[in-house]
Protein backbone atom coordinates (compact mmCIF):
# COMPACT_ATOMS: atom_id res chain seq x y z
CA UNK A 1 0.00 0.00 0.00
CA UNK A 2 2.95 2.18 0.96
CA UNK A 3 3.92 1.62 -2.71
CA UNK A 4 0.75 3.12 -3.88
CA UNK A 5 1.76 5.73 -6.22
CA UNK A 6 0.33 9.07 -5.18
CA UNK A 7 -0.15 10.39 -7.95
CA UNK A 8 -3.21 8.84 -8.94
CA UNK A 9 -4.85 10.34 -5.83
CA UNK A 10 -3.75 13.60 -6.59
CA UNK A 11 -4.56 13.12 -10.31
CA UNK A 12 -8.03 12.08 -8.82
CA UNK A 13 -8.29 14.72 -6.31
CA UNK A 14 -7.87 17.99 -9.24
CA UNK A 15 -9.95 16.30 -11.64
CA UNK A 16 -12.91 16.14 -8.77
CA UNK A 17 -12.57 19.66 -8.17
CA UNK A 18 -11.87 21.43 -11.25
CA UNK A 19 -14.85 19.40 -12.47
CA UNK A 20 -17.91 21.05 -10.82
CA UNK A 21 -15.81 24.31 -11.18
CA UNK A 22 -16.29 24.48 -14.72
CA UNK A 23 -19.51 23.18 -14.90
CA UNK A 24 -21.34 23.75 -11.76
CA UNK A 25 -23.69 21.49 -9.73
CA UNK A 26 -25.56 24.09 -7.95
CA UNK A 27 -26.12 21.83 -4.83
CA UNK A 28 -28.62 23.33 -2.37
CA UNK A 29 -27.05 25.27 0.71
CA UNK A 30 -28.30 24.84 4.25
CA UNK A 31 -27.63 27.92 6.52
CA UNK A 32 -26.78 26.52 9.86
CA UNK A 33 -27.66 28.35 13.29
CA UNK A 34 -24.20 30.10 14.29
CA UNK A 35 -24.54 31.70 10.55
CA UNK A 36 -27.35 33.12 11.09
CA UNK A 37 -26.41 34.23 14.44
CA UNK A 38 -24.11 36.51 12.78
CA UNK A 39 -26.48 37.83 10.02
CA UNK A 40 -29.38 38.57 12.37
CA UNK A 41 -26.64 40.36 14.58
CA UNK A 42 -25.46 42.33 11.46
CA UNK A 43 -28.79 43.01 10.46
CA UNK A 44 -30.26 44.64 13.56
CA UNK A 45 -27.27 47.14 13.41
CA UNK A 46 -29.14 50.88 12.32
CA UNK A 47 -28.23 52.62 9.19
CA UNK A 48 -25.38 54.91 10.01
CA UNK A 49 -23.93 53.00 12.84
CA UNK A 50 -20.01 51.94 12.86
CA UNK A 51 -18.17 48.79 12.94
CA UNK A 52 -15.14 47.66 13.29
CA UNK A 53 -13.64 45.36 10.70
CA UNK A 54 -10.98 43.29 11.48
CA UNK A 55 -9.21 41.89 8.78
CA UNK A 56 -6.92 38.90 10.28
CA UNK A 57 -5.53 36.94 7.29
CA UNK A 58 -3.55 36.58 4.61
CA UNK A 59 -3.45 35.49 0.98
CA UNK A 60 -2.92 32.02 2.23
CA UNK A 61 -6.93 31.27 3.57
CA UNK A 62 -7.84 33.92 0.94
CA UNK A 63 -9.55 31.41 -0.95
CA UNK A 64 -11.98 30.68 1.99
CA UNK A 65 -12.07 33.66 3.72
CA UNK A 66 -12.46 36.60 1.46
CA UNK A 67 -15.46 35.32 0.32
CA UNK A 68 -16.64 35.78 4.08
CA UNK A 69 -15.21 39.41 3.74
CA UNK A 70 -16.95 40.13 0.70
CA UNK A 71 -20.35 38.73 1.76
CA UNK A 72 -20.38 40.48 5.13
CA UNK A 73 -19.14 43.67 3.57
CA UNK A 74 -22.01 43.49 0.85
CA UNK A 75 -24.71 43.18 4.18
CA UNK A 76 -22.91 45.75 6.05
CA UNK A 77 -22.67 48.79 3.12
CA UNK A 78 -26.03 47.36 2.00
CA UNK A 79 -27.44 48.41 5.05
CA UNK A 80 -25.52 51.84 5.58
CA UNK A 81 -23.33 50.85 8.06
CA UNK A 82 -19.90 52.92 8.15
CA UNK A 83 -16.75 50.47 8.43
CA UNK A 84 -13.68 50.53 9.75
CA UNK A 85 -11.43 48.14 9.02
CA UNK A 86 -7.30 47.12 9.90
CA UNK A 87 -5.64 44.07 10.02
CA UNK A 88 -3.06 42.56 12.67
CA UNK A 89 -1.57 40.11 9.99
CA UNK A 90 0.98 41.78 7.58
CA UNK A 91 -0.61 40.33 4.58
CA UNK A 92 -4.16 41.62 5.68
CA UNK A 93 -4.44 45.60 4.30
CA UNK A 94 -4.15 45.22 0.37
CA UNK A 95 -6.95 41.87 0.81
CA UNK A 96 -9.28 44.39 2.49
CA UNK A 97 -8.49 47.23 0.21
CA UNK A 98 -9.78 44.85 -2.14
CA UNK A 99 -12.61 44.23 -0.64
CA UNK A 100 -13.55 47.70 0.07
CA UNK A 101 -13.09 48.38 -3.93
CA UNK A 102 -15.62 45.28 -5.20
CA UNK A 103 -17.81 45.79 -2.80
CA UNK A 104 -17.79 49.46 -1.42
CA UNK A 105 -16.85 51.44 -4.24
CA UNK A 106 -18.09 48.95 -7.44
CA UNK A 107 -20.58 48.07 -5.89
CA UNK A 108 -22.34 50.36 -3.67
CA UNK A 109 -20.67 53.60 -4.81
CA UNK A 110 -19.70 54.73 -0.82
CA UNK A 111 -16.71 57.09 -0.65
CA UNK A 112 -13.49 56.42 0.89
CA UNK A 113 -12.80 58.18 4.24
CA UNK A 114 -16.57 59.05 4.62
CA UNK A 115 -18.53 55.50 4.72
CA UNK A 116 -15.07 53.36 5.04
CA UNK A 117 -11.63 53.17 5.86
CA UNK A 118 -8.30 50.75 6.08
CA UNK A 119 -6.65 51.51 9.04
CA UNK A 120 -3.94 48.92 7.36
CA UNK A 121 -1.59 47.31 9.62
CA UNK A 122 -0.16 47.11 12.75
CA UNK A 123 2.42 44.76 15.03
CA UNK A 124 1.69 44.00 18.31
CA UNK A 125 -1.07 41.25 18.26
CA UNK A 126 -3.10 41.36 21.54
CA UNK A 127 -1.66 44.83 23.08
CA UNK A 128 -2.82 46.30 19.73
CA UNK A 129 -6.57 44.61 19.96
CA UNK A 130 -6.79 46.10 23.85
CA UNK A 131 -5.29 49.12 22.40
CA UNK A 132 -7.89 49.73 20.23
CA UNK A 133 -10.37 49.11 23.24
CA UNK A 134 -8.89 52.18 24.77
CA UNK A 135 -7.76 54.86 22.02
CA UNK A 136 -8.05 54.00 17.98
CA UNK A 137 -5.89 57.04 16.71
CA UNK A 138 -3.59 56.76 19.04
CA UNK A 139 -3.32 52.95 18.02
CA UNK A 140 -3.61 53.80 14.30
CA UNK A 141 -2.64 57.75 14.37
CA UNK A 142 -2.86 57.22 10.23
CA UNK A 143 -4.61 55.22 8.05
CA UNK A 144 -3.51 52.61 5.31
CA UNK A 145 -2.20 55.39 2.85
CA UNK A 146 -1.04 57.94 5.66
CA UNK A 147 -3.80 59.83 5.83
CA UNK A 148 -4.52 60.83 10.02
CA UNK A 149 -7.34 59.77 10.96
CA UNK A 150 -8.49 62.85 12.68
CA UNK A 151 -8.96 64.30 9.09
CA UNK A 152 -11.39 61.29 8.27
CA UNK A 153 -15.07 62.15 8.46
CA UNK A 154 -15.88 58.49 9.30
CA UNK A 155 -13.17 58.57 12.12
CA UNK A 156 -15.56 61.31 13.77
CA UNK A 157 -16.70 60.86 17.32
CA UNK A 158 -14.67 57.49 17.18
CA UNK A 159 -12.29 57.37 20.19
CA UNK A 160 -12.17 53.53 21.60
CA UNK A 161 -13.92 50.26 20.06
CA UNK A 162 -17.06 50.96 22.51
CA UNK A 163 -18.01 54.25 20.13
CA UNK A 164 -18.44 51.24 17.83
CA UNK A 165 -22.15 49.03 17.29
CA UNK A 166 -19.93 46.11 16.75
CA UNK A 167 -16.59 43.95 15.47
CA UNK A 168 -16.46 41.51 12.95
CA UNK A 169 -13.67 39.64 13.17
CA UNK A 170 -12.28 37.38 9.76
CA UNK A 171 -9.50 35.16 10.84
CA UNK A 172 -7.00 32.85 9.52
CA UNK A 173 -5.00 31.77 12.98
CA UNK A 174 -3.18 34.13 15.37
CA UNK A 175 -3.69 36.40 16.48
CA UNK A 176 -7.14 36.49 15.87
CA UNK A 177 -10.97 35.11 16.89
CA UNK A 178 -9.58 33.36 20.38
CA UNK A 179 -7.67 37.05 20.92
CA UNK A 180 -10.67 39.12 20.21
CA UNK A 181 -12.66 36.85 22.93
CA UNK A 182 -10.33 37.07 25.29
CA UNK A 183 -8.35 40.34 25.37
CA UNK A 184 -11.41 42.74 23.96
CA UNK A 185 -14.79 40.98 24.04
CA UNK A 186 -14.41 39.02 27.39
CA UNK A 187 -12.86 42.76 28.69
CA UNK A 188 -15.54 45.59 26.62
CA UNK A 189 -18.01 43.59 26.62
CA UNK A 190 -18.90 44.66 22.60
CA UNK A 191 -20.63 41.92 20.46
CA UNK A 192 -18.33 40.14 18.22
CA UNK A 193 -18.71 38.18 14.71
CA UNK A 194 -16.38 36.05 13.65
CA UNK A 195 -15.35 34.52 10.70
CA UNK A 196 -12.49 31.74 10.91
CA UNK A 197 -11.43 29.15 8.58
CA UNK A 198 -12.93 25.42 8.38
CA UNK A 199 -9.84 23.73 10.21
CA UNK A 200 -9.74 26.16 12.80
CA UNK A 201 -14.08 26.77 13.72
CA UNK A 202 -14.62 23.61 16.06
CA UNK A 203 -11.84 25.44 18.61
CA UNK A 204 -14.42 28.49 18.41
CA UNK A 205 -17.44 26.94 18.87
CA UNK A 206 -17.09 27.06 22.49
CA UNK A 207 -17.48 30.59 22.32
CA UNK A 208 -20.22 30.55 20.28
CA UNK A 209 -22.36 28.30 22.91
CA UNK A 210 -21.40 30.87 25.92
CA UNK A 211 -22.82 33.40 23.62
CA UNK A 212 -18.85 35.17 23.64
CA UNK A 213 -19.40 34.94 20.08
CA UNK A 214 -23.04 36.03 18.21
CA UNK A 215 -22.25 34.47 15.13
CA UNK A 216 -19.36 31.93 13.92
CA UNK A 217 -18.56 31.51 9.93
CA UNK A 218 -16.42 28.55 9.77
CA UNK A 219 -14.96 27.96 5.79
CA UNK A 220 -16.11 28.16 2.83
CA UNK A 221 -19.22 26.45 3.86
CA UNK A 222 -19.63 29.23 6.56
CA UNK A 223 -19.05 31.71 3.55
CA UNK A 224 -21.19 29.98 1.32
CA UNK A 225 -23.84 30.07 3.98
CA UNK A 226 -23.86 33.80 4.12
CA UNK A 227 -23.67 34.34 0.09
CA UNK A 228 -27.11 32.74 0.48
CA UNK A 229 -28.58 34.84 3.59
CA UNK A 230 -27.69 38.29 1.49
CA UNK A 231 -29.01 37.01 -1.66
CA UNK A 232 -25.55 37.60 -3.97
CA UNK A 233 -23.74 34.13 -4.54
CA UNK A 234 -20.18 34.53 -5.00
CA UNK A 235 -17.33 32.09 -4.90
CA UNK A 236 -17.94 30.45 -1.93
CA UNK A 237 -21.32 29.20 -2.93
CA UNK A 238 -19.45 27.92 -6.35
CA UNK A 239 -17.17 26.72 -4.56
CA UNK A 240 -19.39 24.52 -1.88
CA UNK A 241 -19.47 22.19 -5.32
CA UNK A 242 -16.32 21.62 -5.92
CA UNK A 243 -15.84 20.85 -1.90
CA UNK A 244 -18.66 18.68 -1.81
CA UNK A 245 -17.27 16.37 -4.37
CA UNK A 246 -13.65 16.76 -3.01
CA UNK A 247 -15.32 15.47 0.49
CA UNK A 248 -16.72 12.56 -1.17
CA UNK A 249 -13.29 11.85 -3.06
CA UNK A 250 -11.59 11.89 0.19
CA UNK A 251 -14.45 9.83 2.15
CA UNK A 252 -13.69 6.89 -1.01
CA UNK A 253 -10.02 7.04 -0.22
CA UNK A 254 -10.35 6.72 3.43
CA UNK A 255 -12.84 3.37 2.44
CA UNK A 256 -10.53 2.45 -0.39
CA UNK A 257 -7.34 2.74 2.11
CA UNK A 258 -9.25 0.43 4.84
CA UNK A 259 -10.18 -2.15 2.42
CA UNK A 260 -7.07 -2.69 1.07
CA UNK A 261 -5.72 -2.47 4.57
CA UNK A 262 -7.81 -5.24 5.84
CA UNK A 263 -7.24 -7.40 2.59
CA UNK A 264 -2.95 -7.19 2.98
CA UNK A 265 -3.80 -7.86 6.77
CA UNK A 266 -5.78 -11.04 6.32
CA UNK A 267 -3.15 -11.94 3.51
CA UNK A 268 -0.15 -11.00 5.46
CA UNK A 269 1.38 -9.24 3.33
CA UNK A 270 0.61 -5.78 5.29
CA UNK A 271 4.09 -4.27 5.44
CA UNK A 272 5.00 -2.56 8.91
CA UNK A 273 7.16 0.98 8.20
CA UNK B 1 22.30 43.11 38.52
CA UNK B 2 22.49 41.75 34.32
CA UNK B 3 19.86 39.10 35.63
CA UNK B 4 18.02 40.87 38.35
CA UNK B 5 17.09 44.19 36.60
CA UNK B 6 14.96 42.54 33.97
CA UNK B 7 13.27 40.13 36.26
CA UNK B 8 12.23 43.12 38.44
CA UNK B 9 10.59 44.63 35.37
CA UNK B 10 9.19 41.66 34.10
CA UNK B 11 7.63 41.60 37.83
CA UNK B 12 6.41 44.96 37.98
CA UNK B 13 5.01 44.91 34.60
CA UNK B 14 3.46 41.58 34.96
CA UNK B 15 1.69 42.53 38.11
CA UNK B 16 0.62 45.85 36.75
CA UNK B 17 -1.31 44.26 33.54
CA UNK B 18 -3.37 41.86 35.71
CA UNK B 19 -4.19 44.90 38.10
CA UNK B 20 -4.82 46.80 34.70
CA UNK B 21 -7.01 43.60 33.35
CA UNK B 22 -9.12 43.78 36.84
CA UNK B 23 -9.14 47.47 38.00
CA UNK B 24 -10.79 49.95 35.93
CA UNK B 25 -9.62 53.14 37.36
CA UNK B 26 -8.85 55.66 35.05
CA UNK B 27 -5.28 56.03 36.61
CA UNK B 28 -4.37 52.29 36.61
CA UNK B 29 -6.28 52.53 32.39
CA UNK B 30 -3.64 55.01 31.41
CA UNK B 31 -0.99 53.51 33.06
CA UNK B 32 -1.61 50.70 30.77
CA UNK B 33 -2.37 52.53 28.00
CA UNK B 34 1.20 54.18 27.85
CA UNK B 35 2.56 51.07 28.37
CA UNK B 36 0.68 48.86 25.70
CA UNK B 37 1.93 51.85 23.11
CA UNK B 38 5.88 51.39 24.70
CA UNK B 39 4.95 47.59 23.60
CA UNK B 40 3.49 48.31 20.57
CA UNK B 41 6.65 50.02 19.50
CA UNK B 42 9.31 47.68 21.14
CA UNK B 43 7.36 44.71 19.02
CA UNK B 44 7.51 46.81 15.67
CA UNK B 45 11.75 46.39 16.25
CA UNK B 46 11.41 42.82 15.86
CA UNK B 47 10.85 43.62 12.14
CA UNK B 48 14.04 45.24 12.14
CA UNK B 49 15.99 42.39 14.03
CA UNK B 50 13.92 39.50 12.03
CA UNK B 51 15.33 41.08 8.16
CA UNK B 52 18.26 41.62 9.80
CA UNK B 53 18.56 37.92 10.95
CA UNK B 54 17.19 36.41 7.51
CA UNK B 55 20.31 38.87 6.14
CA UNK B 56 22.69 37.59 8.63
CA UNK B 57 21.76 33.80 8.05
CA UNK B 58 21.59 33.94 4.13
CA UNK B 59 24.53 35.75 3.61
CA UNK B 60 26.43 32.67 6.17
CA UNK B 61 24.55 29.54 3.74
CA UNK B 62 25.92 32.19 0.89
CA UNK B 63 29.43 32.11 1.87
CA UNK B 64 29.46 28.55 3.26
CA UNK B 65 27.69 27.07 0.43
CA UNK B 66 25.86 25.47 2.50
CA UNK B 67 22.80 23.24 1.45
CA UNK B 68 20.84 24.82 -1.10
CA UNK B 69 22.56 28.10 -0.39
CA UNK B 70 21.23 29.49 -3.84
CA UNK B 71 17.82 29.56 -3.24
CA UNK B 72 18.93 32.35 -0.34
CA UNK B 73 19.29 35.02 -3.60
CA UNK B 74 15.54 34.97 -4.42
CA UNK B 75 14.48 35.04 -1.14
CA UNK B 76 17.17 38.45 -0.23
CA UNK B 77 16.26 39.61 -3.95
CA UNK B 78 12.85 39.10 -2.75
CA UNK B 79 13.47 41.21 0.22
CA UNK B 80 15.04 43.99 -1.00
CA UNK B 81 12.82 44.40 -4.02
CA UNK B 82 9.82 44.36 -2.22
CA UNK B 83 11.08 46.96 0.13
CA UNK B 84 12.33 48.96 -1.68
CA UNK B 85 9.44 48.96 -4.05
CA UNK B 86 7.41 49.70 -0.73
CA UNK B 87 9.55 52.65 0.68
CA UNK B 88 10.13 53.97 -2.62
CA UNK B 89 6.31 54.06 -4.54
CA UNK B 90 4.15 53.37 -1.54
CA UNK B 91 1.42 50.42 -0.69
CA UNK B 92 -1.23 51.71 -1.75
CA UNK B 93 -3.75 51.31 -4.89
CA UNK B 94 -2.02 51.46 -8.31
CA UNK B 95 1.17 50.73 -7.19
CA UNK B 96 4.34 48.57 -8.28
CA UNK B 97 4.14 46.60 -4.68
CA UNK B 98 0.40 46.13 -4.65
CA UNK B 99 0.79 44.78 -8.49
CA UNK B 100 3.40 41.94 -6.92
CA UNK B 101 0.86 41.29 -3.79
CA UNK B 102 -1.70 40.64 -5.42
CA UNK B 103 -0.09 39.12 -8.56
CA UNK B 104 2.62 36.91 -7.13
CA UNK B 105 3.10 36.55 -3.52
CA UNK B 106 -1.20 36.35 -3.56
CA UNK B 107 -1.36 33.45 -5.87
CA UNK B 108 1.84 31.96 -4.49
CA UNK B 109 0.72 31.39 -1.30
CA UNK B 110 -3.16 30.39 -2.24
CA UNK B 111 -0.86 27.90 -3.93
CA UNK B 112 0.67 26.44 -0.63
CA UNK B 113 -2.85 26.96 1.01
CA UNK B 114 -3.93 24.79 -2.02
CA UNK B 115 -1.63 21.78 -2.18
CA UNK B 116 -3.22 21.03 1.06
CA UNK B 117 -5.98 19.40 -0.29
CA UNK B 118 -4.22 16.53 -2.49
CA UNK B 119 -1.70 15.95 1.09
CA UNK B 120 -4.99 15.53 2.94
CA UNK B 121 -6.47 13.14 0.47
CA UNK B 122 -3.26 11.07 -0.05
CA UNK B 123 -2.89 11.14 4.05
CA UNK B 124 -6.66 9.94 4.46
CA UNK B 125 -5.89 6.89 1.83
CA UNK B 126 -2.61 6.08 4.08
CA UNK B 127 -3.30 6.62 7.30
CA UNK B 128 -6.57 6.69 8.21
CA UNK B 129 -6.66 3.16 9.55
CA UNK B 130 -9.53 1.13 11.62
CA UNK B 131 -7.05 -0.51 13.44
CA UNK B 132 -9.27 -0.20 17.20
CA UNK B 133 -12.57 0.56 18.34
CA UNK B 134 -11.21 4.58 18.70
CA UNK B 135 -10.07 4.83 15.38
CA UNK B 136 -13.06 3.34 14.09
CA UNK B 137 -15.02 5.81 15.57
CA UNK B 138 -12.97 8.73 15.07
CA UNK B 139 -13.36 7.82 11.42
CA UNK B 140 -16.93 7.19 11.56
CA UNK B 141 -17.04 10.95 13.09
CA UNK B 142 -15.14 12.34 10.83
CA UNK B 143 -16.97 11.15 7.71
CA UNK B 144 -20.76 12.54 9.26
CA UNK B 145 -19.11 15.53 9.79
CA UNK B 146 -17.36 15.78 6.43
CA UNK B 147 -20.70 14.78 5.37
CA UNK B 148 -22.63 17.15 7.09
CA UNK B 149 -20.62 19.76 6.30
CA UNK B 150 -21.66 20.42 2.62
CA UNK B 151 -24.07 20.17 0.57
CA UNK B 152 -23.74 16.65 -0.49
CA UNK B 153 -24.46 15.45 2.72
CA UNK B 154 -27.93 16.74 2.76
CA UNK B 155 -28.87 15.52 -0.54
CA UNK B 156 -28.13 11.83 0.84
CA UNK B 157 -29.80 12.15 4.19
CA UNK B 158 -31.54 15.33 5.30
CA UNK B 159 -30.50 14.31 8.66
CA UNK B 160 -27.08 14.27 8.26
CA UNK B 161 -26.43 17.61 9.51
CA UNK B 162 -28.35 17.43 12.20
CA UNK B 163 -26.05 14.65 13.58
CA UNK B 164 -22.83 16.78 12.31
CA UNK B 165 -24.13 19.37 14.31
CA UNK B 166 -24.85 17.24 17.17
CA UNK B 167 -20.89 15.90 16.75
CA UNK B 168 -19.37 19.43 17.07
CA UNK B 169 -21.96 20.78 19.68
CA UNK B 170 -22.16 18.00 22.64
CA UNK B 171 -18.64 15.51 22.06
CA UNK B 172 -16.65 17.70 20.41
CA UNK B 173 -17.66 21.03 22.37
CA UNK B 174 -16.86 19.29 25.51
CA UNK B 175 -13.44 17.94 24.29
CA UNK B 176 -12.62 21.42 23.18
CA UNK B 177 -13.70 22.60 26.52
CA UNK B 178 -11.55 20.63 28.54
CA UNK B 179 -8.53 21.17 26.31
CA UNK B 180 -9.03 25.26 26.25
CA UNK B 181 -9.79 24.93 30.41
CA UNK B 182 -6.19 22.78 30.70
CA UNK B 183 -4.53 24.95 28.41
CA UNK B 184 -5.82 28.47 29.91
CA UNK B 185 -4.47 27.19 33.34
CA UNK B 186 -0.66 26.17 31.81
CA UNK B 187 -0.68 29.77 30.54
CA UNK B 188 -1.34 31.03 34.29
CA UNK B 189 0.98 29.22 35.87
CA UNK B 190 3.95 30.01 33.32
CA UNK B 191 2.26 33.52 33.71
CA UNK B 192 3.00 33.21 37.22
CA UNK B 193 6.44 31.45 36.68
CA UNK B 194 7.65 34.43 34.42
CA UNK B 195 6.31 36.57 36.93
CA UNK B 196 7.73 35.48 39.91
CA UNK B 197 11.49 34.62 38.35
CA UNK B 198 10.91 31.27 38.72
CA UNK B 199 10.73 30.53 34.62
CA UNK B 200 13.78 32.52 32.90
CA UNK B 201 13.93 30.91 29.69
CA UNK B 202 13.16 34.30 27.90
CA UNK B 203 16.62 35.43 29.62
CA UNK B 204 18.20 33.11 27.31
CA UNK B 205 18.30 29.83 30.09
CA UNK B 206 19.98 32.37 33.07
Amino acid sequence: MERFDRRYIFLVIFLIVLFPLLMPLGLPIRVSKEVSGAYEAIDKIPPGSKIYFACDYDPGSMPELHPMTMAILYHLFSHDVKVVGACLWPGGPPLLEDAFNKVAVQKFGKKYGVDFVNLGYKEGREVVMVSLGRDIPATFPADFYGTPVGQLPVMRGVRSLNDLDMIVNISAGYPGTKEWVQQVQSRYHITLAAGCTAVSAPEYYPYYQSGQLVGLLGGLAGAAEYEKLVGVPGTATRGMDAQSLGHLAIIVFIVLGNVMYLYLKKTGRLTRR
Amino acid sequence: MKREVPLIITAIFGCFMVIDFFVPHPLVSSIGETLQQWAIIVVAFAYVLGVANIARISGQKISRRSRDWFYQFPLLAGLVFMLTVGVVWGVGERTLFNDFYLYAYSPMQGTMFSLLAFFIASAAFRAFRLRSFEAALLAIAAIIVMLGRVPVGTLMWDKLPVVSDWIMNVPQMAAKRAIMIGAALGAISTGLKIILGIERNYLGGE
